[in-house]
Order: structure tokens, then sequence, then C-alpha cells
């Protein structure tokens, strides 16, 4: 059990310091790790989770917590929310005060500048490698396109085409 | 530094839950109605501020805001509050959620309904990705980046770190290079 939990820190650990330009940016490198590097659960039992902690609110990094509990129930989860978050906070905590102190606005704008590609690459290429294990066929394709382009083109709250994905699905459509 | 309202703990903690309760997906502006226009405890430019760090720093950039805005008030014990503020409500609803799952995923009507939620909830990152692109600077050596991290992840399945390791310095770098040669 112990030994679980250590594991499932360290995996989310590693992710918290990964996660450039937001949580999703490392939901392919999580999948990777939880699925092919250690074997704890198959690739569609991932993205359910996923869909899972999407449906919820809050930040996107709910899927650490719900890959938690399926290993190791409550106390996996409460390390894993804590393996994601905990490091990146404690970074920011610490720039934030020396911030004052040392800021530099054409060094923090030449990472910002630089970071905005990679983060966009990084979080559409996720969203291709989900893409993938989730459509199963032509209406799923279907479905993720109008979703993607109703969430890009409208402020629609997303609530709204997750409740359209749940019916479709429940409709036996998908 | 201007005028401002001073939080107390007990306001960081609820105000940083109020908007964990009812943040889906994107919470961010949110999180700016809730800092600058309705409490005050912070102007717009250092909003813009504190963002502008937490989305260069690795992690949930709400999560960096969070702490940043406790931090600032009331030092480690801020930053914490606001953190479990913001993360307590959607943990518990994601616990619920995921504990139904595992009691009734036997169920077809279940099965399907994922099947159709799976699907829907990728769009999202989607369009949250296209929404990004769109404000992308239209140069190539920004385009050239965006996409060889795509294919990268996306298409090759490759390991994030390496990757990063080689993208973080060289898209930097160019940006500070070609930074310096604009006329400002």
């Amino acid at each position: 059990m112990s030994a679980m939990l250590l594991a499932l820190f360290l995996v989310f650990g590693q992710l918290s310091l990964m996660a450039v330009g937001g949580a999703n940016a490392v939901v392919p490198e999580m999948l990777r790790m939880v699925v092919n590097e250690h074997g704890w659960m198959t690739a569609s039992e991932f993205t359910a989770l996923f869909a899972i902690a999407q449906s919820a609110p809050g930040p996107n990094v709910l899927v650490a917590s719900l890959v938690g509990w399926q290993m190791a129930s409550l106390p996996g989860a409460a390390i894993s929310l804590l393996g994601i978050c905990g490091p990146s906070s404690i970074l920011s905590f610490y720039v934030a005060r020396l911030w004052q102190r040392f800021r530099d606005y054409r060094l923090c704008h030449a990472i910002q500048r630089g970071f905005a590609p990679l983060s966009i690459g990084l979080v559409l290429g996720g969203a291709w490698l989900l893409a993938g294990i989730a459509n199963t066929g032509w209406s799923a394709w279907l479905l993720c396109a109008v979703s993607a382009l109703i969430a890009w083109r409208t402020s629609l709250h997303p609530l709204w085409l997750l409740g359209a994905g749940a019916v479709a699905g429940l409709l036996g459509w998908v | 530094m201007e005028t401002h309202n001073i939080p107390t703990r007990r306001e960081l903690f609820t105000g940083f839950f109020g908007i964990g309760i009812v943040g889906f997906g994107g919470v961010l502006p949110l999180v700016h109605h809730m800092l600058v226009l309705r409490k005050g405890w912070l102007t717009d430019a250092e909003f813009t501020e504190l963002l502008g760090l937490g989305q260069i720093l690795p992690g949930p950039n709400v999560v960096n805001l969070s702490v940043a805005v406790g931090g600032r008030f009331h030092g480690a014990s801020g930053a914490l509050l606001a953190f479990s503020g913001l993360l307590l409500a959607p943990f518990c609803i994601a616990m619920l959620l995921v504990s139904l799952y595992q009691q009734y995923r036997g169920l077809p009507a279940l099965q399907q309904v994922l099947a159709g939620l799976a699907p829907a909830a990728t769009g999202l990152i989607f369009g949250m990705g296209l929404r990004l692109a769109a404000k992308l600077e239209r140069s190539s050596w920004c385009i050239a980046l965006a996409v060889v991290t795509f294919v990268a992840i996306g298409l090759l399945h490759w390991p994030l770190l390496p990757l990063l390791l080689v993208m973080v310095p060289l898209a930097v770098t160019l940006a500070w290079h070609l930074q310096q040669k604009e006329p400002t």
C-alpha cells in the first residue's frame, strides 16, 4: 500500500513539474506513464477516468486523483492530487515572493512568448492522442468535432457539451 | 502599493472555495472577476502579472495563481488556505463521481454514457487548444514549434521530458533573440 502511494506521488510529482502551460499538457504523458510504463490500467479505462474528471468542476488536474483512487482509494486520490499540485505550487510560492524583488519583464516576456507555441502543441497533441482512444467510431469523431467547434467558437458552458455527449451516448448514438 | 482590500485568511479560503465549486473547465475568467472586480484584492495590472507568472511556471495555472495570491497576503498559511479552498470541493465531487462509477461500471447504460462523454470531453480540449492557437502570433518560428510539438506528442507519442528539455531552451532562446532584434 505505502509502496503504491509512493509510486503515485513520484509519477504525479514529475508530471507537476512538466506541466508547461497547464494540466492538459501532461495528459498524454500521464497516459503513457500510467498505462504503458506502470501498467496500472488500460488506455480505455484511463479515458473513462478522464471523462469523469472533466465532468467535475475545478481545475483540470482531477484526473490525477481519479487514477489515485483507482489504485489506492481515498489515500491514493489525496496523494496523487498533492503530487500533481504540490511541487509546482511550492515553486510558484517561492517564485512569486522573489518576483517582487527580481522582476525582469523582458526575460519573463521571452519565456511567455516561447512557451505559447509549445503549450498549444502539447494541448492539441494531447487531445489528438486521447481522441484516438476515446473515439471508437465515426459517430464519436463527429461528436468530438462538434464539441470542439462549439467550445472554440462560442462561450457555451462546457457542461452543456458534456451533457449532450452523455445523452447521445445513452441513446446509443455513439 | 495602491489601495487594496486585504482579505482575511478566512476570506481567502472561502473566496477560492467559491471559484472551485462553480468552475468547469476554464475557471480563469471567474478568478479575475472575483479577485479584481468583486473583492478588489488585486488591481488589473497585478492580476495580469501574477497570472503571467503562473503561466510560465509549470503546473495548473489557476492553482499557481491561488498560491501566489494567498502567499502575497498571508504567507505560507495564506497560500495553503487558498490552495485547499480551491481544490476541496472539486476533489470531493470527483471522488463522489468516481465511486458511483466504480459501483455501477457494469451497467451497460453507464458504459454508453461514458462512450458519449469521452469524445465530448476530448472535444473541449481541442476547442481550448484552437482558441489558444487562434491567438498565437503568426510567425513561422511559432507555427513550426507548435507543429513539431503536436507531431511529437500526438502522432509519434514521444515521452514528454526529453521533448521539453530540447524544446523549452530552443523556444525561449528564439523568443529572446527575436525580442532583442525588434525595435521597442
